[in-house]
């Protein structure tokens, strides 16, 4: 307790703690529509497909910058998200297979060029080993205002265009018949969407970040039947989330931010699984008696 | 004076041809019933008239503009199997969808779009309902729900995609009064059609297709025994044989 209170002393961890609410509000509100549109595979492989990006754009510039590393990161996430739809548009594989093959293939890469650069360039002083589980010690202040400044963009810009979205979600084809530009949302949710896993890598880390997508809606959806409460919910639940996590991981030594942050949304959600007011699993025992 | 004129219409799916050369045009204030086998490309047809589907030929106008200009004219009721009825959202919220395309991007629903939404609700008889969550209704509720919601859009012309699959006798009932009432505001309605004893009954016109259009007009000049058997081939024996669909006008 003692720590925790110390901890809000501390300026620049109180920027980080800031930083991660905001990121894990934004990821809430977002990861419902990636939930709902039965997306969540898609930005397991952007996320892990970012790791080859970070470090490609590495060995061209040799060093560490967080603008040029997200740069990185966005480029491979959208070929990898290109060639997921390709494989299924020119094979007879299924997406689910499209999507495994991908992320497998772009993680391994990653991983061959991460140990290439720890090995043979100083790559531990680089600190890309954060990028896999999430280091929130290792911020400076710089990187909070990137993800404080990008996660608001894209609660304003969800928020903008929330109907829309929800209208596509449920119900492309009449969306069409509406006359709205079905694709042209669906390209912004990707784009959006992209953007949220490479802001957020840098503290959850690219094996983790779709955990923080999707378990803050799975849980919202135990409380409401509304989107726009699920979204509101998701977006506090990713918070807290990304609050408490983060906090922790400041305390220890060397504690990955990532699994911290995720470990406490499962937690929210086994609890949204027993008690949620919606189809939780005690208000189905209660109704069944 | 044409409400709705179709050229040359024509879609593949995976190099199979599924409609070929289709052509008709649909007086304003008639009800339309498009009949024909499975897979003849029914709800191919209104997919690709809407535009909701790539047609590798064709051309579309709607009270003679192309289809784009008169976007808020037109109303689409999609199959009910075609949505994810565990969506997070209630009967309302759905009805609302119908006034997106008035309200424009970016800005926020309404006290009056509500209000407006309330009263389509009301209208199909499901006042009750409106803060249901949707996989709580009914197949036949839900489908009143989609029609509400065709209704919110105030349209001129409607195309509904087997609205009666699956619904309960007094939805149909109600459904088809509410079609009729449409019909004599001057709307005009074209539905997609599974039951052939009630076509007589129900439309006014009749487009029978199979990947091309067999026979259009007024459904005594076009549903005869001649024309379905030529849409349906060999199966309509059997068809006929249970009932007496086709009237003594046949």
């Amino acid at each position: 307790m003692q720590e925790l209170l110390e901890l809000f002393q501390n300026p620049n961890a109180r920027w980080v703690l800031f930083g991660s609410i905001l990121l894990g509000f934004a990821s809430g509100l977002i990861g419902s529509f990636v939930l709902l549109k039965k997306q969540s595979l898609i930005g397991d492989a952007m996320a892990h497909a970012a790791l080859p990006g970070i470090c490609i754009a590495y060995l061209i510039y040799g060093v560490k910058s967080t603008p040029l590393f997200l740069l990185g990161a966005a480029v491979s996430g959208l070929i990898a998200t290109y060639l997921i739809q390709a494989i299924v548009n020119h094979s007879r594989i299924k997406t689910d297979a499209s999507i495994g093959v991908v992320l497998s293939v772009s993680f391994g890469i990653g991983i061959v060029l991460l140990t290439y650069i720890t090995r043979h360039s100083g790559g531990n002083q680089a600190g890309l080993d954060d990028f896999i589980f999430g280091q929130a010690a290792a911020m400076v202040r710089s990187d909070v205002q990137m993800i404080a400044v990008g996660s608001l963009l894209i609660i304003l810009l969800t928020s903008l265009l929330f109907k829309e979205f929800k209208i596509s979600t449920f119900d492309p084809q009449y969306a069409k018949g509406l006359g709205l530009p079905v694709k042209g949302l669906n390209a912004i949710l990707m784009v959006l969407v992209i953007s949220m896993v490479v802001i957020g890598i840098q503290m959850v880390g690219v094996v983790l970040m779709v955990a923080l997508l999707i378990t803050p809606p799975l849980a919202a959806r135990y409380w409401t039947d509304r989107l726009e409460w699920m979204g509101f919910i998701s977006g506090l639940i990713g918070a807290v989330s990304g609050w408490i996590g983060t906090a922790i991981s400041t305390m220890g030594e060397g504690l990955p931010t990532g699994p911290l942050i995720v470990l406490t949304a499962s937690s929210i959600f086994i609890l949204s699984l027993l008690f949620g007011l919606r189809k939780g699993l005690l208000i189905k025992g209660v109704q069944r008696i | 004076m044409n409400a709705l004129t179709v050229k040359n219409i024509s879609v593949t799916y995976d190099k199979q041809p599924a409609l070929e050369q289709v052509n008709f045009s649909v007086p304003q204030g008639s009800l339309t019933g498009i009949i024909g086998p499975n897979g003849a490309g029914k709800s191919t047809l209104i997919k690709a008239v809407l535009q909701l589907i790539p047609k590798s030929s064709g051309d579309v106008s709607v009270y003679e503009n192309p289809l784009k200009q008169e976007r808020n004219r037109i109303g689409y009721v999609p199959q009910r199997s075609e949505v994810d009825w565990d969506f997070p959202t209630n009967a309302l919220d759905v009805v609302l969808m119908g006034r997106y395309g008035h309200i424009g991007m970016f800005k926020r629903t309404k006290k009056k779009d509500k209000r407006w939404a309330a009263d389509c609700l009301a209208k199909v008889g499901m006042e009750s309902f409106a803060d249901r969550q949707i996989s709580q209704l009914s197949g036949g509720q839900q489908q009143r729900v989609f029609l509400a919601r065709a209704l919110a859009q105030n349209a001129d012309i409607y195309f509904m995609d087997e609205p009666f699959a699956g619904v309960d006798a007094a939805t149909e009932k109600a459904m088809i009064k509410l079609l009729q009432e449409w019909k004599e505001e001057g709307k005009t309605v074209l539905v997609v059609h599974h039951d052939l004893q009630t076509v007589r009954s129900y439309f006014d016109h009749c487009l029978l297709l199979n990947k091309t259009p067999i026979a259009f007009g007024p459904t005594d000049r076009t549903f005869t025994y001649d024309n379905l058997q030529k849409a349906y081939g060999g199966a309509l024996s059997i068809l006929a044989q249970e009932s007496s669909f086709l009237g003594k006008g046949g």
